[in-house]
């Protein structure tokens, strides 16, 4: 790189912010008989503005644990945890509340729908916190759930009255209706068949490609992962390895 | 987020629930409108009693033969030991003691009554003219004993109202008949008005008769049973009693008060006595109240309680889609003010018809207390807010995961 482009485009001054860094960070668990188990042992890495990565890594390996972190869901046990600059330790609660409705979308692996509501209930609950008038939301709960490729004809059943598939798509669709710069997903296509998976990766690329929203998903499957242009491996809450993706398989139409 | 949302929410939230929503409610609706009956009762039951109690007559001072109830003094109550009040004492009285209004000596005893071949056994009693102005009692029929009838010792009587219809039949025209009682007739010269009161002692159930003649015919001495004094006004009434006490020692030689022949009770110590056992009794059906407040109270933690985990899940849950810790803690906030206003409000209605049915049905006049709605609202609330609110509002403050693996 040349120093004039440097300056031109970074003021060298300033480290370039990029959307996340981590440095050394480590999640240590206490179990009920006292003894520690250390899920994450010293991660570090940085993912700019704009990425697509996925994270691979064998059962245990500590991914939800790191994924947690990023979506500023839980705290390192030690480590720094930078989001647009920001170390996310010194923020409030109500900084962390804003950072988690307005700018992520996270996608549990288990799901977390509300049980007893509807669909689209579900689906409009972020949009509540995040102080969309009332008559917006429904429409934006219905976009998000056409993306995530759910059947119409389900929007207004219970959310326990849904497939495991069909959870999984109302959960993205969550993640997805408040128009976050930053998408989480861990194991967004686990319950989905290729097909359906194919139509969620595709939605991904489209967020990513043409709106350059950011976004690290977790799967199992080097066939989900391939679509991402850039994958880290873990293990034993260790970064194997992490390289972009030259051969990112692109989903052109859906 | 709006308060409409707030309230939308906490709607939903309830309504999603319906069956622990409802069950909440019921709780708290049984606990309060029992307090609120129960103690409606009780102070019911208080205020007949003292109502009954001034039926009597007011201010009124009882001078009775007989020992005093002191210790050690117990003198024998046999029928010797109670000969020693006079007509004397009551004239008295009467002259004396500056603060008594009226004086109403009487002597009653029970005896065989017949008429028409019907008979009873009831209270005969012996009175002087002054008896309805002290006893609080009206003459319906007919006239009361006169001065004239004391005189001349007449056989007259005055009955009762349930003495009449006993001897001559419901409502019937008994004024100008004859009675025989211990087998000496009289002639019924009036009938008292109801004053409503059942058992011993009732004075529905009783044949007045000129003091003299009771004296004369009846007992066979010169002898009362009972010396009736009104005092001036209720201010003045343990000074009567203690000039009544005074003159009667004196009258009667004793110069140690502990060995009176006689006893006093002032009217006040009776209707004292009387409330102070009618309190126990309210403080008795507030106890069961406060038993099934506590026990509603405990079904209401039961309810807040067995739903933490999925609460605690749900608040995860709103946390890790971006709601502030202050959001939830109003929600939950508002939520248990819901329940408990709503079950508050039933509670109320519910035990305030149950006072208002007891009192329709004739059983007991009760009063429904603002301050036991108040109690009973107040500690329903506490328990509603406590068990549903900090919960919430501790959960509130885990971060989002720990709160969504809590079990
Ligand atoms: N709350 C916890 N207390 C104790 N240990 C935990 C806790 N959460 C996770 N762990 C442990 O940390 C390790 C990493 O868990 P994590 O959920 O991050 O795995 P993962 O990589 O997401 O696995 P999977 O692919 O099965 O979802 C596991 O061994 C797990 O048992
Ligand atoms: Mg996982």
């Amino acid at each position: 790189m040349q120093a004039g482009q440097d300056v031109k485009t970074f003021p060298t001054q300033f480290e370039y912010i990029c959307m996340i860094e981590i440095k050394n960070v480590v999640k240590t668990y206490k179990s009920g008989d006292g003894t520690e188990f250390q899920a994450l042992k010293s991660v570090s890495f940085k993912i700019e503005d704009g990425e697509f990565v996925a994270i691979m890594g064998p059962s245990g390996s500590g991914k939800s644990t790191l994924m947690h972190i990023l979506g500023a869901l839980d705290t390192p046990t030690s480590g720094t945890y930078f989001l647009d600059g920001k170390d996310v330790s010194t923020l409030s609660e109500d900084e962390l509340a804003d950072i988690r409705k307005g700018k992520i979308g996270f996608v549990f692996q288990s799901f977390n729908l509300l049980p007893r509501a509807t669909v689209l209930r579900n689906v409009m609950l972020p949009l509540v916190y995040n102080g969309v008038p009332h008559a917006d939301r429904q429409p934006q709960a219905e976009a998000a759930l056409k993306a995530a490729g759910l059947d119409e004809g389900r929007f207004h059943n219970l959310s326990n009255q849904l497939s495991g598939g069909q959870i999984q798509r109302v959960a993205i669709a969550r993640a997805l209706v408040n128009n976050p710069s930053l998408i989480l997903a861990d194991e967004p296509t686990g319950n989905l068949d290729t097909k359906t998976g194919e139509i969620v990766l595709g939605t991904f690329q489209k967020l990513n490609n043409e709106q350059g929203r950011t976004i690290i998903l977790i799967t199992h499957e080097h066939d989900v992962a391939q679509h991402a242009g850039r994958i880290i491996f873990i293990k034993d809450g260790q970064i194997l390895s992490d390289a972009k993706n030259p051969n990112q398989k692109l989903i052109k139409d859906l | 987020m709006t308060v409409a949302d707030l309230l939308e929410e906490t709607y939903s939230a309830l309504s999603s629930n319906k069956a622990r929503s409802f069950l909440t409610i019921l709780g708290i609706v049984i606990g309060i409108g029992s307090v609120i009956a129960m103690v409606a009762i009780g102070q019911g039951a208080q205020s007949s009693i003292a109502a009954r109690i001034q039926s009597i007559g007011s201010d009124l001072v009882q001078v009775t033969p007989g020992a005093q109830r002191g210790v050690g003094t117990q003198v024998s109550s046999g029928r010797g030991a109670s000969r020693t009040l006079t007509q004397e004492d009551a004239d008295a009285i009467s002259k004396e003691v500056s603060t008594a209004k009226a004086v109403a000596p009487e002597l009653s005893g029970r005896y065989q009554v017949t008429a028409k071949g019907k008979n009873t056994n009831t209270s005969v009693v012996g009175v002087s003219p002054t008896y309805p102005a002290v006893r609080n009692i009206a003459v319906d029929q007919g006239s009361f004993i006169s001065d004239q009838n004391l005189l001349s010792l007449s056989k007259v009587a005055v009955l009762g109202p349930t003495t009449r219809d006993d001897l001559f039949g419901t409502d019937a025209e008994a004024v100008g008949q004859t009675i025989r009682i211990k087998n000496i007739e009289f002639k019924v010269i009036g009938i008292t008005t109801a004053k409503g009161g059942t058992g011993f002692g009732s004075q529905d159930d009783m044949i007045f008769i000129p003091l003299t003649s009771a004296q004369r015919f009846l007992a066979g001495d010169n002898y009362v049973t009972t010396i009736s004094v009104q005092a001036v006004d209720s201010d003045s009434m343990a000074q009567t009693q203690q000039q009544i006490t005074d003159l009667l020692l004196s009258r009667h030689h004793i110069s140690d008060p502990e060995a009176a022949d006689f006893s006093t009770l002032n009217q006040a110590d009776i209707v004292a006595t009387a409330s102070s056992v009618t309190g126990t009794f309210t403080i008795l059906l507030a106890a069961v109240a406060g038993i099934s407040l506590v026990v509603g109270g405990i079904g209401i933690m039961n309810m807040m309680l067995t739903t933490v985990t999925e609460r605690t899940r749900e608040i995860g849950l709103r946390k890790a889609i971006g709601a502030k810790r202050s959001e939830i803690n109003l929600q939950f906030l508002i939520e248990a003010i819901v329940l408990t206003c709503v079950g508050g409000l039933v509670g109320i209605v519910l035990g305030w018809a149950v006072s208002f049915g007891i009192t329709y049905l004739g059983i007991l006049q009760t009063s429904v207390s603002f301050s036991s709605v108040l109690l009973a609202f107040g500690v329903s609330a506490v328990i509603g807010i406590v068990f549903g609110y900090f919960p919430a509002r501790r959960a509130a403050a885990l971060n989002p995961i720990d709160a969504l693996r809590y079990e």
